[in-house]
């Protein structure tokens, strides 16, 4: 059975406090210095066999319900099969 | 004058807001989110709460229950609608209000006695103030600050869509100091701060008069009440 896998980040232009405080726990635990902005990775598996309509559902699904245009973006939308190193790109 | 207050899996103020309408002098009615029913009612608040655990974002689950179609069709016909906190997060998720909110700018829960500039009086909950009144009414979140785009923060400004205001602190890093907003008709509003627990003496914020016994938020209801009868 496909997986589709959808990627959604806060917006660039927005402050994102959750990166901020993981990147201060790295600083203080001496693991360098980064910049870390904090996503959600969603996972939808399905019996229908992947079509452009499928994924033009999915990628409907994505902007309307997983994520909100107004402070997140959909970064990824992408097919994953059964074995999750499979993995290609859409 | 029938006020419904709709409960969703993970509300905890709905009775606190149940009481506040009828501190006010309306009738409380409890909606469920569940049902495709507004019984009637001639006005609605969403209350706060953790609607769902904030899954997925906080009030985007509770903004596609079932009730919601209701809700959504009545604010269209002009049925006052307030959303407080978790209900204003809902607002935002339905498209009924404008912006969006996200986790508190230093990451942390707050919870405080605000003070807040009342900045729009022609909407149905808020006519019982006086433009640019100062009130207080507790806040309480970890995700209130209130954000949107540079061109919907301008079209608010331009268009007297700012409800309210944080005077003194900005509690958590909303654009424009914005602690809550309004449609264009006026019968939808939001803000993140709890008028509902501030509207019986004893149990209100502090006031130079005496402990706990600020009632700022009953102003909220008593609106709804006069638009209501004036319409």
């Amino acid at each position: 059975m496909p997986t589709i896998v959808v990627d959604v980040m806060p917006k660039a232009e927005l402050l994102d406090p959750q990166g901020k405080a993981i990147a201060a726990a790295l600083g203080r635990t001496g693991r360098g210095t980064f910049d870390v902005r904090q996503g959600k990775r969603f996972e939808l598996t399905t019996d229908a066999a992947v079509s452009d309509e499928l994924l033009a559902s999915v990628q409907e699904i994505a902007t309307e319900v997983l994520s909100n245009g107004v402070i997140e973006d959909v970064v990824g939308v992408h097919v994953v099969e059964d074995a999750p190193r499979e993995s290609q790109g859409a | 004058m029938r006020i419904g207050v709709i409960t969703f899996p993970g509300s905890l103020d709905d009775r606190d807001a149940q009481r506040a309408v009828r501190a006010a002098g309306a009738e409380a009615v409890a909606l469920w989110h569940g049902d495709h029913d507004l019984s009637g009612v001639d006005a609605l608040v969403l209350p706060g709460g953790f609607s769902y655990g904030d899954y997925l974002r906080c009030g985007a689950i509770a903004s596609v229950s079932p009730i919601m179609n209701e809700v959504i069709e009545a604010a269209g016909k002009g049925m006052p609608v307030l959303g407080i906190c978790n209900g204003f997060q809902m607002l935002t998720e339905a498209r009924l209000l404008p912006g969006g909110l996200i986790r508190n700018d230093h990451g942390a829960f707050i919870r405080r006695d605000q003070r807040l500039r009342v900045e729009s009086t022609d909407t149905a909950w808020t006519n019982g103030f006086a433009q640019g009144q100062e009130i207080v009414i507790p806040l309480k979140n970890g995700e209130g600050e209130y954000v949107a785009s540079a061109e919907t923060i301008e079209r608010l400004e331009g268009e007297g869509l700012v409800a309210f205001r944080y005077l003194g602190v900005n509690p958590n890093g909303s654009l424009n100091d914005i602690a809550g907003v309004r449609n264009e008709r006026g019968n939808v509003v939001g803000l993140m701060p709890h008028p509902e627990h501030a509207t019986e003496p004893g149990f209100g914020p502090d006031t130079a008069a005496a402990m706990r016994s600020g009632v700022d938020g009953l102003t909220f209801f008593t609106s709804a009440i006069a638009a209501l009868q004036a319409a």
